[in-house]
């Protein structure tokens, strides 16, 4: 069996009175989608606090790849929920922010970031301010300033809670077939039940606050989904027997 | 190609002398009311001057008025620099220590409690009648506008865009650099054309409380000469002053800041 690329076990966190995360166990696989999907203020944006560094845990343990994670260490891209694009940077210069703070000369940044415009669709907009652009097209362009950080786990905020649901839809297709090419690891928040079954492998179910992991649901549908009829027959099935788990009365409490 | 973009810059001036018509029309008539009452009711020139009479006499002395609006100008513009360097380099200062915050802000805030008609004089006083006491004036009424202004631009930092660069690991001061900063870019602006209004006033009050020379001074002298023309024609040389700097800070922006939408702030 192969070693989880990242594992969370029996984390705990709280903030002051507050307890946040109580004995959140779950892991991630390389080159898995994993979806962690639960109710509003459950304490999703928690975790990635605490991967992030921006939150410390109380109790249990995160490792990556087998070994206990150092504080100083950083092995995750986040994108914020909103794109948190920087309205003084052009868009060249917004995707190049990883690389700079990592500290790669500017010329080299831009070097490397260039030739994936044209697969995130924002050729022709590199030097565009960020207001000229639309919600989709700002979200693509956040998830390029994610990946070209080239770190080995991508954690993402709800990309897509902010857009409408006809641009929401295009980019899930989107993101399933950059996905399917480039195999990164993803670990994406979500509270939308559907956007996680068509993504994901597996789903880890987190209750209401204090937050932990009520279930894991693997998906086996086969890929890509979106373009088969069938398989989105197959998926709303499983949808509703998640939302059935999750408005039950023993986790509603 | 050359000429769309002909017929595209003609068409914004005059988009923008539009916008400026209805001021344009309220400015004349008001001159206008005024020039006729002038000449209607008797009124003496030493008391009430008509605006023809002062445009005039700012003509005809437009020699001196150039030579006492130098010194204002020089005082202003060098007041308002240190001013600008003082508050940024404060600001930083309390944008990384809380303590220092606590122990700063409300001498900051005292020293703008201060009434200048007293304070004036005193600094003319200990410092004498050359450039020195102008330029303290100056910096001590433009500074605390400044300071807040980029105090306040930091903290409209977006939450999300700091909590972004903790996640790539960049460093406190970094992330100052790269995103507190830029964005305290447009109250930087909205601080800057606040103060450099009262810049001038700033300048002109503490030549009024003494000075070799200054649109200040100038005004004073006028005034004991009993020839409020003049008085009128050096506020007219020290409107335009301020309007000019005013309208080089839009510039400033649009070079330094070209991102910032400023349209929203004037009126469509």
């Amino acid at each position: 069996m192969t070693v989880p690329l990242l594992s969370l076990d029996g984390v705990s966190l709280n903030f002051g009175e507050i307890d946040v995360l109580r004995d959140v166990t779950l892991d991630v696989m390389p080159g898995e989608f994993v979806s962690i999907l639960g109710p509003s203020g459950a304490g999703k944006s928690t975790i990635f606090k605490l991967l992030t560094g921006a939150a410390t845990a109380c109790g249990g343990e995160v490792r990556f790849s087998g070994r206990p994670l150092a504080s100083n260490e950083r092995p995750f891209a986040f994108m914020p929920q909103r794109d948190a694009l920087m309205p003084w940077r052009r868009i060249l210069d917004n995707t190049t922010l990883g690389l700079e703070v990592q500290g790669v000369p500017r010329k080299e940044a831009r070097k490397r970031v260039e030739p994936l415009f044209e697969e995130f669709g924002l050729s022709g907009f590199e030097r565009h301010y960020p207001r000229a652009l639309s919600g989709g097209m700002r979200q693509r362009a956040a998830l390029l300033r994610t990946i070209v950080q080239d770190r080995p786990v991508l954690l993402l905020d709800e990309p897509f809670g902010a857009l409408d649901a006809l641009t929401r839809n295009q980019m899930q297709i989107w993101l399933e077939a950059m996905w399917l090419k480039h195999r990164w690891t993803i670990i994406l928040i979500t509270h939308d039940v559907r956007e996680a079954v068509m993504l994901s492998d597996r789903i880890h179910l987190l209750s209401p606050r204090p937050a932990s992991v009520e279930q894991t649901i693997t998906v086996p549908l086969p890929r890509p989904r979106f373009s088969n009829p069938a398989t989105r027959a197959e998926a709303a099935a499983i949808e509703t027997s998640i939302l059935d788990f999750l408005l039950s009365p023993q986790i509603q409490k | 190609m050359s000429s769309s973009v002909f017929r595209m810059r003609s068409r914004m001036l005059r988009d923008h002398l539009f916008r400026a018509l209805p001021a344009l029309i309220a400015a004349f008539s008001l001159l206008f009311a005024w020039e006729i009452y002038c000449r209607s009711s008797g009124i003496s020139e030493t008391t009430l001057p008509a605006p023809s009479q002062v445009l005039f006499q700012a003509w005809l002395h437009r020699e001196a008025l150039w030579l006492n609006t130098v010194p204002t100008l020089r005082a202003t513009l060098l007041g308002f620099s240190l001013s600008l360097v003082l508050a940024f380099v404060l600001s930083i200062v309390i944008d990384f220590s809380a303590l220092m915050r606590q122990a700063l802000f409300p001498i900051f805030i005292a020293s703008q409690t201060l009434p200048l008609v007293a304070i004036a004089p005193l600094v003319v006083l200990w410092f004498g009648f050359g450039l020195l006491p102008k330029i303290l004036l100056v910096a001590l009424v433009t500074f605390f506008p400044m300071l807040v202004a980029l105090a306040e631009g930091y903290a409209s930092t977006e939450r999300e865009v700091e909590d972004l660069l903790a996640s790539m690991g960049a460093s406190r001061w970094k992330r100052f650099r790269l995103a507190r900063l830029p964005s305290a870019l447009p109250y930087f602006f909205a601080g800057l054309r606040i103060s450099i209004t009262y810049a001038v006033v700033a300048a002109i009050f503490a030549e009024y409380a003494g000075a070799a020379r200054g649109l200040g001074i100038y005004m004073l002298n006028a005034k004991n000469n009993f020839r409020p023309d003049l008085v009128l024609a050096a506020v007219l040389v020290s409107s335009l002053l301020t309007l000019l700097l005013f309208s080089a800070t839009w510039a400033v922006q649009r070079l330094a800041a070209p991102w910032i939408d400023s349209s929203s702030g004037r009126g469509r």
